[in-house]
């Protein structure tokens, strides 16, 4: 069984750092993508072996940059984790009272930043398929993108489009030996929980732990699935 | 022929010249290339990613602005960062490179600032503009300083500045190359469909297609480059199989021909050193989908090994009068073996015509043709 390399976006907080100690815990080959350049190289030092790349994948500007580090740092991709993701307005705001700007930043980075990455990837990835290693690109989905919630316009919308692509993708690319998942994680006590619902009781919350086991275990379940 | 000077990869109205093997000459759409392939033949197209790999900089020693396009490595490893660079003087892309003033002098041991990256010259390779560069810091540093400054190298005929998305192609995998392995822009995701839909099998190969063109005379001799490569041992067998039941191998692009003539369609990894030229047997290979090149191209030499020269003649005169476009964005030629073709059990014999005689695998690639 080779070592499975796997990329990261949105890696330093959240359920995106949980995924990066869990995968790193389970011997897997990682690189991880964010923003901002201190927190990068914190994670990146407190995780040995891990590769940290600076990016920001609402950009078109630094998506091709953000591959060609993934690439290097790990050999090749296996699996890449679309996670980072932009709720929209906060605090949470009715689609009446969105400003355009904040509902275009939602879609660049929940929609366009993840079709940019996958599509620049996707050769790696295919590469990875042809050569019977499995190739894998996960999602991480919302209830939001089922569900219509009031004050989650931005975020809900953005999260369907993408949850919709994933699926495109998967049955297009079928052939090729590229697998698309989309998976829900449920409701976490992460930053980007606390922003939209600062009041929630994080008692009543998932551990972004317990959610990067689960999403851990479906990478091994659908690699190992993975014709020869 | 006409410059492509948009940097467009699939053009709706590419054009493509097809030369059988007997040396009859057809147009056609290249949206039709899959008509030209049949059911058990395989495509073998090279997944290389492109680097940006001009980078602008300063001389440290005589504090003069210089670009460095590097231009050869001798392994496929990311924490390999010992590089072959073309130095010029000042200017960019716009000026021809035959125009572009050379780099101050240069010794062993002088460092270049490049943006955020510093670099020592590791010494001089025979040449006053070809150098061994080696990069300060771990291979992450490297790759990202490289990623944020580096532009894709580039010509005078082109109208406008490549971004990395101009020049990799859709199967781009691992960014080694140091020019786009440009026969492969023809390729798209449909294109790939439509061969699966014809019983045409597809695989990859990866080769660190070097620079095409320095504008100096004498380091134009030298190209191609030494360039390391990988064949998959999926694609190894792939090729086993097409042979075995009579399929033909359908190379795109030269670096492909390179690869699969110096590995004999063995799997591994090599460093590809020889040239392909008439004299070249090309035994794995039996035909190339390329760019259209004219005969002062170091490419064109590759074209003399599948056909004959009066051939090659007609057919650069069906270029000429059907001004079909040139350079990396332009049209494609399908060209087929007229050599007889290698049945399987020979494969790893006889590949490539004439070998050196004690193959030179040392650092620095760019010394390797000198």
């Amino acid at each position: 069984m080779n070592t499975p390399r796997v990329a990261i976006t949105g890696g330093t907080s959240g359920l995106g750092l949980a995924l990066v100690r869990e995968l790193r815990r389970r011997g897997s080959r990682v690189a991880f993508v964010a923003r901002t350049r201190e927190r990068v190289e914190q994670i990146a030092r407190d995780h040995p072996g891990t590769h940290g790349i600076v990016g920001d994948i609402a950009r078109k500007d630094d998506i091709h940059r953000i591959a060609l580090q993934i690439s290097t740092a790990l050999g090749g991709l296996d699996v890449l984790v679309n996670n980072a993701s932009s709720l929209g307005p906060t605090p949470l705001a009715l689609l009446a009272d969105t400003e355009c700007e904040d509902f275009a930043l939602a879609l660049e980075t929940n929609v366009l930043g993840p079709f940019r990455l996958t599509k620049a990837l996707l050769g790696a990835l295919t590469a990875s398929a042809r050569e019977g290693r499995g190739a894998i690109v996960l999602t991480i989905s919302s209830d939001a993108a089922i569900n219509a919630y009031a004050q989650w316009g931005a975020y809900g919308a953005s999260k369907a489009a993408l949850r919709h692509m994933s699926a495109i993708w998967g049955e297009e690319l079928a052939a090729e030996g590229v697998r698309f998942l989309s998976l829900d994680p449920g409701d976490m006590d992460t930053p980007l929980h606390a922003l939209a619902v600062p009041n929630a009781d994080p008692a009543t919350l998932k551990r972004p732990e317990t959610a990067a086991r689960e999403l851990a275990d479906a990478i091994s379940a659908a690699l190992v699935t993975e014709p020869a | 022929m006409i410059a492509a000077a948009r940097p467009i990869q699939r053009p709706f109205d590419a054009r493509l010249l097809v030369i059988s093997r007997n040396g009859a000459i057809t147009h056609a759409a290249r949206s039709g290339l899959a008509d030209f392939l049949q059911p058990g033949d395989l495509v073998i197209a090279n997944d290389a990613a492109t680097l940006p790999a001009s980078l602008h900089g300063v001389h440290l020693p005589s504090a003069a602005q210089i670009e460095v396009r590097l231009a050869g490595r001798s392994s496929l490893a990311p924490d390999d960062l010992r590089f072959s660079a073309v130095v010029f003087g000042a200017g960019d892309w716009h000026m021809r490179t035959e125009d572009r003033p050379p780099p101050p002098p240069l010794a062993r041991g002088d460092r270049i600032a490049l943006g955020p990256l510093v670099a020592t010259v590791d010494g001089l390779l025979g040449h006053q503009r070809l150098v061994a560069l080696k990069f300060d810091g771990p291979p992450d540093t490297v790759w990202a300083g490289i990623a944020e400054h580096g532009r894709p190298i580039q010509y005078a005929y082109l109208d406008r500045t490549l971004a990395l998305w101009d020049v990799w192609t859709p199967i781009a995998a691992l960014p080694v190359a140091f020019e786009a392995p440009s026969a492969g822009f023809a390729l798209d995701w449909r294109f790939l469909d439509a061969l699966r839909s014809r019983g045409v099998e597809f695989a990859t190969i990866t080769l660190a297609a070097g620079i095409s063109s320095t504008g100096d005379p004498a380091l134009d001799a030298r190209l191609p480059f030494d360039e390391p490569y990988r064949i998959p041992v999926k694609t190894a067998a792939q090729i086993r199989r097409a042979k075995t039941r009579g399929g033909r191998i359908v190379a795109v692009g030269t670096t492909v021909v390179r690869a699969l003539v110096h590995s004999g369609g063995r799997a591994g990894e090599g460093v590809a050193d020889r040239r392909i030229g008439a004299d070249t047997r090309l035994c794995v290979v039996d035909a190339m989908l390329s760019g259209t090149h004219a005969p002062d191209e170091s490419h064109y030499q590759v074209l003399r090994a599948f056909q004959r020269d009066d051939v090659l003649a007609r057919a650069e005169a069906a270029l000429e009068a059907s001004n079909y476009r040139t350079h990396e964005f332009g049209d494609s030629v399908l060209i087929f073996s007229h050599q007889d073709s290698a049945p399987a059990g020979e494969l790893s014999r006889n590949c490539g015509g004439p070998v050196r005689a004690t193959p030179d695998v040392s650092y620095v690639p760019g010394t390797l043709n000198a």
